[in-house]
């Protein structure tokens, strides 16, 4: 079940793709190959991009060589956004971790807190109620719509689309609104727990979310229409920076990044969790793996995102009432009332503050997450102190993938694929 | 064919040893040494195609301290093998496997960063999230978490700028 999207196949009706192939540049260079041509060739310029260049979505650094405009040589590098999280969550302990994952992929927060819950639940051998797993599909998807839309803000701003950044991000303060009523906070949510989601919502938030999704697949269409067929667009992203299925694979790229290369590889499909299984929707996949690909992916990832919104809604409308969090007092903590009025459950909420330990045991839960497989391996000595917590971020992975397709091509090609290969520096540093 | 059993016809020959895990993924104990003939016959002969990380966890005070992990996944056969060894802390050299996955290269640099274990073969083994110059290995368990002179590597730039600097007072140095 997947969708192969050629080239600006999705394009709204009444338009056409530019044709292909057209531009007068010439892209086939080897890496590090020369162009005696080029009337600037002569010395090699080291030139040090960020890590406070705007197009370089956050604190990155990249040393680059320069013969002329072609790229001789990059080297990302990285580290000057760690905070040490994972050495965090060892001196933390398990459940105060939460708040912490939400500042490691700080576009996309329900989805970091729901991997890291889905590898404590694994570890623990716990289930969540199927209204919680509902709740989350939906809070994940959303997630995955405001991080592409700030791929598609940012992406196009360094390409010179300026107003694009405000069509998306007006969208995107649209969701943040709803998380907002729907969690309680814009950003940093911490919503979602061990064992489920933190609370109930009302039936209006959902109302209020439906009637976003209705309206948002015409947005889509209104971004489409200013990128998918823009000459300027077209020409600054086909045909750059192109993977082939074997090199993702290599550099262990996931996510649209490996399915803009054609690959239909998509966790929520292969291997399911939250109840992925059960919800009907797509896998884009693109055809040469360029960054018009991976642009296209994202974009249908959007309206698929849409859709299964839209049916966790309708799931939700029937199980309202129902759990929305495991009922297990080991892991999570008990209902207030109770709390102020039964000593068995205060000794229970104060154990699962103070020293809640999960078995001993190790154990590794991947999400699709909006830039690929994000991960967490948990090792557990069967006491309150975690004993390893790894990140496996995907974003690390698109960032060493950077020189891969930069070198020996053109200086400008650069900010393309930055913008494509989309990585947030608060994960790839943790 | 179970994932089990691919394995185990693909590393015919190699010692190695299946630990069960409480996730339901395949953990495969070996010896750090064979890493790479092992890390070889998985992706020739057991199809695995992608690195999913590389790293270590360390629980001293047992012995041998260092368990290196690698994760890998098959995009064909749809499942997930997780290798690992264990290293003592006198002898920390494990092979890398970049020659077969180049996307390990980060990888392998973060765990020698965090932990330092030695990837025997990597070109350009250097600290990836640490600055350069850094003295400790922060993810080991004698490491505190406020840290060990934090500011140190910040004095001795500053100073050095300073020293370079032509406006410098004395009252500045």
């Amino acid at each position: 079940m997947s969708t192969r999207i050629p080239a600006g196949m999705s394009l709204p009706a009444g338009m056409t793709p530019p044709a292909g192939g057209t531009s007068t540049r010439t892209f086939e260079y080897a890496p590090g190959e020369i162009d005696r041509d080029d009337p600037l060739h002569g010395e090699l310029m080291e030139l040090n991009m960020g890590p406070q260049h705007p197009a370089t979505h956050g604190v990155l650094r990249i040393a680059v060589v320069l013969d002329g405009e072609r790229i001789v040589k990059a080297d990302p590098d990285v580290g000057f956004l760690h905070r040490g999280k994972e050495k965090t969550c060892e001196s933390l302990g398990w459940r105060k971790f939460f708040v912490h994952t939400d500042r490691l992929d700080y576009l996309q927060p329900l989805m970091n807190n729901c991997a890291y819950a889905l590898a404590l639940e694994k570890l623990a051998g716990m289930q969540v109620p199927e209204r919680g797993q509902t709740i989350r599909v939906l809070l994940m998807e959303l997630s995955r719509v405001m991080a592409h839309l700030i791929y598609l803000g940012t992406t196009s701003i360094d390409l010179g689309a300026v107003t694009m950044f405000f069509f998306t991000f007006s969208e995107r303060e649209r969701i943040y609104s709803l998380l907002d009523a729907y969690t309680g906070h814009r950003m940093n949510n911490t919503y979602i727990r061990m064992g489920g989601v933190y609370a109930d919502v009302e039936p209006e938030v959902e109302r209020e979310v439906r009637a976003w999704l209705n309206q948002f697949p015409a947005k889509i269409d209104e971004f489409e229409k200013m990128l998918t067929g823009n000459r300027i667009w077209f020409d600054r992203n086909r045909n750059v920076g192109a993977l082939t299925p074997e090199q993702c694979k290599a550099w262990s790229l996931t996510g649209p990044n490996l399915r803009g290369s054609g690959v239909e590889w998509d966790l929520r499909k292969k291997q399911p969790y939250s109840g992925y299984e059960s919800y009907d929707f797509d896998i884009p996949v693109g055809t040469i793996g360029d960054c018009y690909d991976r642009y296209a992916v994202r974009i249908e990832e959007m309206r698929q995102s849409v859709k299964i919104c839209q049916q966790a809604l309708d799931r939700l409308a029937v199980t309202r009432g129902g759990e929305f969090l495991a009922d297990d007092r080991r892991y999570v903590l008990p209902p207030k009332g109770l709390v102020h009025s039964s000593m068995e459950e205060l000794i229970h909420q104060f154990k699962i503050v103070t020293d809640m330990a999960l078995p001993k045991g190790e154990a590794y839960h991947a999400v699709e997450a909006s830039k690929g497989e994000l991960g967490f391996f948990i090792a557990s000595d069967g006491t309150s102190h975690p004993l390893r917590c790894h990140i496996r971020a995907p974003g690390l992975m698109n960032v060493q993938a950077i020189p891969v397709i930069a070198e020996g091509r053109l200086f400008s090609d650069m900010v393309s694929i930055i913008g494509s290969l989309d990585f947030v520096m608060g994960e790839v540093d943790r | 064919m179970s994932t089990q059993e691919r394995v185990a016809v693909a590393l015919g020959g190699i010692a190695h040893k299946i630990v069960p895990q409480r996730d339901d993924a395949l953990v495969v104990e070996i010896d750090a040494a064979a890493a790479l003939t092992v890390m070889t016959a998985l992706k020739d002969r057991a199809g695995f195609d992608t690195n999913v990380f590389v790293t270590a966890i360390d629980r001293y005070p047992a012995e041998p301290r260092f368990t290196v992990q690698w994760a890998f996944l098959s995009t064909t056969h749809n499942d997930r093998v997780r290798i690992q060894a264990r290293v003592a802390v006198e002898n920390v050299h494990v092979p890398s496997i970049t020659s077969l996955w180049p996307g390990t290269a980060y990888s392998e640099r973060e765990c020698f960063d965090m932990f330092g274990i030695l990837f025997d073969g990597h070109v350009g083994l250097r600290r990836l999230l640490m600055p350069q110059g850094y003295d400790h290995f922060p993810l080991r368990k004698e490491f505190p978490h406020q840290g060990i002179e934090p500011d140190r590597l910040y004095r001795e730039w500053d100073r050095a700028r300073r020293e370079r600097s032509p406006l410098r007072s004395e009252s500045q140095v």
